[in-house]
């Protein structure tokens, strides 16, 4: 009783490492679909970011200065996807693919440039990570049962970008259902020439949009070179940005149901890992490709419409002229 | 997105194209430099190691192969308003086709027989993952972009694990099946050459390249000369006038996504058959996604998707120059131009659209409108 109450424990704490840069990229890509632009670049973003940051910590020594140049770039390459598919009306999936792809070659060629280490950049030392935060009253919580471990294992002893995501869930929540600017960007993701009818301008709404995606991108990229990781290595962003877009679709677009598939996502992955190997009575040894695919076999078979229905933004991929 | 109706089509199909690339080869030129090597060194060891190398021509149009079919496969469905990002993932489950052919038939059957087999089983199994979100967008509503990407994922979830436990040579740790009997498989040119006593440079370059080749002359037939192909191509105009027009809408979606994932499936005869001789991980190193950025600057057309995958089949090869010539860039320079040139040959196709009329109309306009 007492062990499987453990493995609860660690699996939730690695839920919630795993989750953490798919709550970022899931709010990112509410944020820009919302308002009617398709980000498959979440991935390319993500991977951009996560080099700059590591690269700009290493020099500068401070996290904080590799943070903000992670969301410098991120959102410098929504600024291209942006002037590709907002000013130029291109395609959105292209754009988006162009910067997944942009974003692979780039790292590796400007990381074998500037460290000449195969792609990966230098180490990091602890002080110019974003370390573990401890919450205070941790010695007396301890002691309580349940609750105590939960907040000491669980809640307690994450980075700072992990409660931040936490953050960005509510703030895209806000952000979008309770502002004036959310019904905004909601409105043109819908309708843009009703938006277009009361004087607002559609492109400017989308361009503010995408950025602030580009932004979130930007943190998601940072937490895994500058957080969770030390250093940034190659195609380190692993397709997780494009689990974030299927937690996105699964969450139906909705900042609250999204987090909680980000949180189911990384426990899929979390619980695979822990099951390599491991006899199930009745079910055998379950393959880590299973808990690897499952995600995206749910993701489907709920697009499909045979677990509710997923609605996309009404005018997503389109882009806007006035001359219609 | 549509082609301009004021400038005429040499400028629209020819000049535009032409200076899209310019542009990504010129931002490709820019990043050389700033790492601080000579972007002009770079294209010229790039060219050596793509067509001056004995066997380099040879392994140009190995590549070039690979991407003829993966380029025809997007372009089919670009055709009907598709996109099919899926590419990568109906290569990969091709492979399965052909490596559970050879594998079940290899020992009991002729090699010429399983071979034709195995080409078969590549088409019919990357139809299958490509009929599956055919299906799931025609009849069931869901976007064919996100489920394409997601049949990627799946697709290599379901290769590692039957490779890794399932279809793995027994006994061994790298995650490959045993090599097929020595009957199977597809002649590699310089073979053949030497049978013809023609000489001819050691290269992986086989007869897939002619099947490539022959089936690009039936794109173009199927497209632009079958009533089905009519039928495709008004789907891609108007959906709303295909529908008037008693065209079966979900049905023809279906076919063209079995088609494309068929063709994409072809990558594993080059691949499997032509080269490695055994069903083996990540063989499909991206070529699915390459399609994409072939098909934007082909325009759909097989000669301009022949003469794209030549580009990129010389840009793969060259890349591989670059690792011996400099210290600092590599051959991953190549991901690096393919990413340009699907932003400036697709995303920005239009952007220099109203540079070029105004430009056009400034010297040629009068007559136009007199």
């Amino acid at each position: 009783m007492l062990e499987s109450f453990q493995i609860i424990i660690s699996l939730l704490d690695s839920t919630i490492r795993i989750a953490t840069p798919l709550i970022f990229c899931a709010m990112a890509g509410i944020f820009s679909e919302r308002s009617g632009i398709i980000d498959i670049g979440l991935e390319g973003k993500m991977l951009l970011s996560a080099f700059v940051a590591a690269t700009a910590t290493f020099l500068t020594g401070s996290p904080i200065f590799g943070l903000f140049a992670a969301i410098l770039v991120s959102c410098s390459a929504s600024l291209i996807h942006g002037f590709a598919c907002i000013t130029n009306k291109g395609d959105q999936v292209i754009s988006g693919l162009a910067i997944n792809i942009l974003a692979s070659g780039l790292t590796i060629t400007l990381g074998i440039a500037l460290f000449s280490r195969g792609g990966q950049t230098p180490p990091l030392a602890s002080e110019q990570r974003f370390m573990p935060i401890d919450f205070p009253f941790l010695d007396q919580l301890s002691f309580v049962p349940v609750f105590g471990e939960l907040f000491v294992e669980v809640i307690s002893g994450h980075n700072i970008l992990v409660y931040l995501s936490v953050l960005a869930v509510f703030f895209t929540y806000y952000v979008i259902f309770k502002t004036r600017f959310g019904l905004r960007l909601r409105a043109v993701g819908e309708k843009p020439e009703a938006v277009d009818t009361a004087g607002i301008s559609v492109i400017k709404m989308r361009y503010q949009s995408i950025l602030i995606a580009g932004m979130l991108c930007g943190l998601a990229g940072a937490y895994l070179s500058i957080a969770h990781g030390a250093g940034f290595g190659r195609e380190m962003s692993a397709g997780k940005g494009y689990i974030a877009l299927a937690a996105m679709i699964f969450g139906k677009w909705n900042p609250i149901p999204t987090l909680f598939a980000c949180l189911l996502f990384g426990f899929l992955e979390a619980l695979g890992v822990r099951l390599e190997g491991v006899e199930l009575i009745w079910i055998g040894e379950v393959p880590v490709q299973v808990m690897q695919a499952l995600p995206y076999v749910l993701t489907v078979v709920l697009l499909a419409g045979f677990i509710g229905k997923a609605r996309a933004p009404g005018a997503i991929g389109v882009p806007y002229s006035k001359e219609g | 997105m549509s082609d301009s109706n004021i400038i005429p089509k040499w400028l629209s199909v020819g000049v535009i194209p032409l200076m899209n690339l310019f542009l990504a080869f010129c931002v490709s030129g820019l990043f050389i430099f700033f790492i601080g090597e000579n972007p002009f060194r770079a294209i010229f060891v790039m060219i050596k190691g793509a067509f001056y190398y004995p066997g380099a021509i040879g392994y140009t149009l190995y590549y070039t192969t690979n991407f003829i079919f993966t380029g025809l496969a997007v372009a089919l469905a670009f055709h009907a308003r598709l996109f099919n990002i899926g590419g990568e993932g109906q290569a990969y489950v091709g492979g399965l086709g052909v490596g559970l052919v050879c594998l079940i038939f290899d020992q009991h059957v002729v090699g010429f027989l399983v071979t034709i087999l195995a080409i078969l089983g590549s088409v019919i199994f990357g139809a299958i993952w490509g009929i599956i979100p055919g299906y799931l967008q025609a009849k069931r509503g869901s976007h064919i972009v996100i489920t394409t990407i997601m049949f990627n994922f799946i697709a290599a979830a379901l290769m590692v694990y039957l490779l890794v436990n399932v279809i793995i040579e027994p006994g061994q740790m790298s995650p490959e099946t045993r090599d097929f009997a020595s009957g199977v498989g597809l002649v590699q040119l310089h073979i053949l050459a030497k049978y013809l006593g023609l000489e001819m440079a050691m290269s992986p370059l086989n007869l897939s390249f002619i099947v490539a080749l022959t089936v690009s002359v039936g794109f173009w037939f199927l497209v632009w000369r079958t009533k089905f192909g009519y039928e495709v191509r008004s789907l891609g105009h108007s959906e709303t006038a295909a529908i008037y027009a008693g065209i079966k809408v979900s049905s023809t979606i279906i076919i063209v996504m079995a088609i494309s994932g068929g063709l994409a499936g072809l990558v594993a005869i080059n691949e499997l058959l032509g080269v490695h001789n055994k069903l083996l991980l990540g063989f499909t190193a991206g070529y699915g996604f390459t399609g994409i950025a072939v098909a934007l600057m082909g325009r759909n057309h097989p000669v301009g998707i022949f003469l794209a995958s030549l580009l990129f089949g010389a840009l793969y090869q060259g890349g591989t120059e670059l690792d011996f010539e400099f210290s600092s860039i590599t051959r991953e320079m190549v991901l690096l131009i393919q990413g340009l040139i699907i932003l400036f040959s697709g995303a920005l196709a239009y952007m220099l659209n109203p540079l070029v009329e105004r430009i056009y109309i400034k010297y040629y306009g009068n007559y136009n409108n007199a």
